[in-house]
């Protein structure tokens, strides 16, 4: 057992946080937001420059083979500076459908592409009807010729606006809700009968409703083989969580370090607040809950790349629980101890509030995952 | 970054683990299962049987007995002990006294008190609390003058868990009463058959006897039992009270409680279905065991860092591990509540059901439920309360 950064791995999180800690402070954040799609592309040349949008693919496909760790640090840092930018959306989701399904050909065509930074992707897998689970679904995928045709609705599509292309899920076979039968296809995203309603999210990022209409898609649209998506989108959104998971101790690592400083520099009745023990209790309670979803998402992330689904299964959702309930406790403790200034929008504290609020709901919140950790019959067992 | 264990890990734990399987009596294995105490005869059989093997300290350096072990070994090893389940040895001799003596005690304690902590010949308990002094422990006002070769100890301690049965006890004891109050203690280590030495038992609200007071009227204590210089006690006791993170957290004892609670559920019938398939109790549960999961992994990365770490310097992280543990218990008391039911009402104490014949009233499993939830009250209030680790967190930790 060893909790040790690697050499190369101490590196790569020292340049993302000097590059985030120089061009992503607050107030820079509110400029990097202004724009049409909700982020700075400038920003996204230099993570590209960086090596982070190559970071996850394998050498061969044009990556850098960085792995579960690397990923980790990544998703910590961009957390702690609440970075806009499409990151998880195409990056972690739409690159891990293509890392887990992908053929040769789509690989090559797609991922040197992402990893310049010239290509985005955005991962259509939730429908409005189907809340968490991300195998009911309706939209459905007919045979066309040597080709599909795809019809129906894609709920909240992140950063699904600016997207280049969409990986979308549809049925091609069996009732909404069964496992099997689901495909994956890519498509372009402003092909004929594709209609995106963007929008801002509660924590400034975007999404996108999306309708397909008749949409035509190729043969060499199809990612993996046909019916048998399931496997790949439970691997896909797993890892995805643990990369939540991160982003969010990321904030809340922060949360935790504005709380102290307002702590130790508001004085009320002659002195800092801070040296009230009622507050410091607080302070300590923030601070339990920061450690204990660091330690749940080192576990995450240990797990969540390996190769037994129900394991993986398990140790996601746990650390998801642990996520969405420390999310709740650091919240409104930050909050409360920031007293007025924390309910305002020019003031840091609220929108790592808003921001963690959404990272326990995306991917399935606290609840969904403690019944799935329960139907999974927990993490202690005779077994175990 | 690998937060596997390693093959030599793994191949580790399994040794001990069939060792434990093998070696650990039966009748004291099933006392434990059902929440039963363990006896002071079950206590030195299964220590003894240890020591047979070499591993009765195996955190104690090489050379007083210990076995070498990295911190995540003896994680592994206590871990494997509470899952089995076995009695852990008497912290206040192994986790407490032991290493105090070895590391500021003479040569001739040494030799003369190692030993026989190792293989529990002598079974000590610890005189720190005081009526007056709680949580502000420095506070304490128990007496010891010199005179000539001997200190003459006058006092009250409270507390004292297992004085009942103790061969000796470690005291800290006011050497100057001029000094700061952290700077004028010392520690003492008292033979219990010296005259003037009173143990009056304190009963706690499960019905149990566990504490004690233990009274000093002009008791006589060589000099050379004093431990390291007078007046540095303190020191000493900070040593003692920041060196059991190897297992503070209690992580294994919850994972055995947790495979109960699942076991004794699957027995239980409410509305016609087992307890376990119900929807809410395994949610309730499975709460409590990532909540566990997440304590394991800092527990963890304190001990893996622990080898790192400049001699003397804490994990920030290691100051949680109390207070989640023990919260973490209280957790695993109040599930089997849920899950004996009804039957929790009954007062059967121990004693009372070793000296009849006729079965127990309800369930074999449920007498000692409720005592066992009403106990554990004490996890978050012993060792420095929950509220006093906070503190500290916030002055040490969170610059507050």
């Amino acid at each position: 057992m060893d909790f040790d950064l690697s050499e190369e791995q101490t590196m790569l999180k020292d340049s993302v946080e000097r590059l985030l800690a120089d061009q992503y402070g607050f107030e820079a954040r509110k400029k990097h937001g202004a724009g049409k799609a909700g982020y700075s592309d400038r920003m996204w040349q230099q993570y590209a420059e960086l090596g982070l949008l190559a970071l996850p693919f394998a050498e061969e496909d044009g990556g850098i083979g960085g792995g579960a760790t690397e990923t980790m640090l990544v998703m910590e840092a961009f957390g702690k500076a609440l970075i806009l930018e499409p990151y998880f959306a195409s990056i972690i989701l739409a690159g891990g459908v293509l890392r887990h399904a992908g053929n040769g050909e789509q690989k090559a065509a797609l991922i040197p592409a992402m990893a310049e930074g010239g290509l985005k992707i955005a991962f259509a897998c939730a429908e409005p009807q189907g809340r968490y689970d991300l195998f009911d679904v309706e939209t459905t995928a007919r045979k066309d010729g040597d080709g599909w045709v795809i019809d129906g609705k894609k709920a909240l599509v992140l950063h699904g606006d600016s997207a280049d292309k969409l990986i979308v899920s549809a049925r091609t076979s069996g009732n909404a809700r069964d496992e099997d039968g689901i495909s994956l296809f890519i498509i372009d995203a402003d092909a004929e009968g594709v209609s995106r309603n963007g929008y801002p999210t509660q924590d400034g990022l975007r999404a996108a409703e999306i309708t397909l209409q008749s949409v035509k898609a190729g043969p060499d649209a199809l990612i993996g083989s046909k019916g048998t998506a399931w496997p790949v989108i439970s691997r896909v959104a797993d890892e995805a969580i643990a990369a939540l998971c991160a982003e969010a101790v990321g904030c809340f690592e922060k949360m935790h370090e504005l709380t102290l400083e307002y702590l130790k520099t508001r004085s009320q009745f002659g002195t800092t607040i801070g040296s009230f023990q009622a507050l410091q209790h607080r302070a300590v309670d923030m601070f339990v809950e920061l450690e204990q979803s660091r330690s749940m998402t080192m576990y995450a992330s240990m797990l969540a790349t390996g190769d037994d689904a129900v394991e993986r299964a398990r140790a996601v959702s746990a650390a998801k629980v642990q996520i969405g309930e420390s999310a709740k406790i650091i919240g409104r403790e930050a909050v409360q101890l920031h007293g007025g200034v924390g309910m305002t929008m020019e003031y840091a504290i609220g929108h790592y509030f808003k921001r963690t609020t959404m990272l326990d709901i995306l991917f399935g919140d606290a609840n969904h995952h403690l019944k799935r950790l329960a139907q999974l019959d927990g993490l202690i067992r005779e077994d175990s | 970054m690998d937060l596997r264990f390693t093959e030599d890990e793994l191949a580790f734990r399994d040794e001990v683990r069939s060792f434990f399987r093998q070696a650990l009596p039966a009748s004291i294995r099933d006392n434990i299962v059902a929440g039963r105490h363990t006896s002071k005869e079950e206590l030195v059989t299964w220590t003894r049987i240890l020591h047979d093997k070499g591993w009765a300290v195996p955190h104690w350096p090489v050379e007083h007995g210990g076995t070498g072990w990295s911190p995540i070994k003896q994680y592994i090893y206590l871990e494997e002990m509470s899952q089995a389940p076995a009695p852990a040895p008497l912290a206040f001799g192994v986790n407490m006294v032991g290493p105090v003596i070895y590391t500021f005690g003479s040569e001739a304690q040494k030799n003369r008190f190692l030993p026989r902590i190792a293989t529990l010949e002598d079974w000590w308990c610890q005189g720190f609390s005081e009526p007056g002094s709680g949580s502000d422990l420095a506070s304490l006002k128990t007496r010891a003058v010199r005179d000539g070769d001997h200190y003459i100890v006058n006092g009250q301690k409270t507390w004292t868990t297992l004085a009942q049965y103790a061969d000796w006890i470690f005291c800290l004891v006011r050497t100057d009463p001029e000094a700061r109050k952290q700077s004028g203690i010392s520690f003492l280590l008292v033979d219990m058959k010296t005259p003037g030495i009173t143990v009056r038992p304190i009963q706690t609200i499960d019905g149990g006897h566990e504490v004690n007071e233990v009274f000093f009227d002009d008791v006589r204590v060589p000099v050379e039992n004093l431990v390291g210089e007078e007046n540095k006690g303190w020191n000493y006791a900070k040593f003692l009270l920041g060196n059991e993170r190897v297992n503070i957290a209690r992580v294994g004892v919850s994972k055995e409680r947790i495979r109960r609670i699942k076991e004794l559920a699957a027995k239980q019938r409410v509305g016609g279905e087992r307890m376990i398939d119900q929807p809410e109790f395994r949610e309730k549960v499975a709460a409590v065991e990532v909540r566990l999961k997440a304590l394991e992994m800092t527990q963890l990365r304190v001990l893996a860092g622990e080898a790192k770490r400049e001699k003397g310097t804490q994990d920030p992280a290691s100051s949680i591990l109390k207070i989640k543990g023990s919260e973490i218990q209280q957790a695993t008391t109040e599930l089997l509540m849920d899950v004996v039911g009804p039957y929790a009402m009954p007062y059967q104490p121990e004693e009372a059901i070793d000296g009849r014949n006729e079965p127990d009233i309800g369930p074999d499993w449920a007498s000692t439920i409720a005592p066992a939830y009403f106990n554990t009250r004490k996890v978050s209030i012993y060792g420095g309360s929950n509220e006093i680790q906070k503190n500290i967190i916030a002055k040490a930790i969170l610059g507050l």
